[in-house]
């Protein structure tokens, strides 16, 4: 049951980021997108990881896309003839090539390695946004404050570059 | 079950369909785009690896992978944004302003 669910969340992600990458309109690619990161919570619950899923769903297919979407109605874009680089045959074989050899590599590996300290059973006890809680407010709390203090600049930043600008005449005056 | 490679074996094909998004499309709004299709490989891959070596430490990164795709993402438009003021296009072969 878990493999059918699996090979159905990994296709359709695979065939969204594709659409999202091959697709003409701007608007399509965001929906193919929504697609991709929908599917992807998906695989995000097949392995256990329930306060992700929460995460990607509000924060990704909630709030980014939204924030996609919007610039993209604001911008009113016309679609291009040429939407493609004009070179883009050249990228696509090395780019089928690279994931053929990543792939290879990855299977070669031996995905063996020093087991953590928690078990499935131990994190389903007491639920996975209990589990996540815990270690981020132990081992992580630095990373925490970190993104936090990101979180702070990047709205900053933002609110800084899509300021409107004032014009020449205004610099000085009275408003 | 499913075994681990076949996660990590998806999000290698994401990542590159991501990489070949990022050099192939000319609009800019759909090269972040790609940008977060390559963030959510990543995220599976770190996902999975947390699930299969039992430690929780992967689903952290990966949570605060989210925080910095949605900081990414905004001042990402908001440069997108001035751009599109000043030149009315989108098109990444137009902005060599800053190129040598």
């Amino acid at each position: 049951m878990v493999a059918v669910f699996f090979a159905y969340f990994a296709l359709v992600s695979i065939v969204a980021a594709a659409l999202t990458v091959s697709l003409r309109h701007p608007v399509h690619c965001g929906l193919a997108l929504l697609t991709l990161l929908l599917h992807v919570s998906g695989l995000f619950i097949l392995l256990n990881a329930e306060f992700l899923w929460a995460v990607q769903v509000i924060v990704y297919a909630g709030a980014i896309l939204v924030l996609y979407l919007f610039v993209l109605m604001l911008l009113n874009l016309k679609t291009d003839e040429r939407y493609l680089h004009s070179s883009y045959p050249y990228f696509v074989v090395p780019a089928a090539l690279g994931s053929v050899y990543v792939l290879f590599l990855l299977l070669q590996s031996p995905f063996g390695g020093v087991k953590g300290d928690a078990p499935a059973p131990a994190i389903l006890e007491g639920g996975d946004t209990y589990a996540v809680g815990i270690k981020m407010f132990s081992d992580h709390i630095l990373q925490f404050e970190i993104v936090g203090i990101f979180l702070l600049g990047a709205i900053i930043g933002a609110i800084v570059l899509a300021k409107a600008p004032r014009t020449m005449g205004d610099m000085g005056g009275k408003r | 079950m499913v075994p681990l490679s076949a996660y990590v074996a998806v999000s290698a094909v994401l990542f590159m369909t991501g990489l070949l998004g990022v050099l192939i499309r000319r609009n800019f709004i759909i090269v972040l785009m790609s940008v977060e299709i390559m963030m959510n490989a990543a995220n599976i891959n770190l996902v999975a690896f947390s699930h299969y070596l039992e430690s929780m430490s992967g689903q952290l990164v990966a949570l605060f992978n989210i925080a910095i795709a949605a900081g990414e993402a905004a001042v990402g438009l908001a440069i997108i944004v001035v751009v599109f003021r000043g030149k009315i296009s989108t098109n990444v072969d137009e902005m060599n302003l800053l190129k040598w």
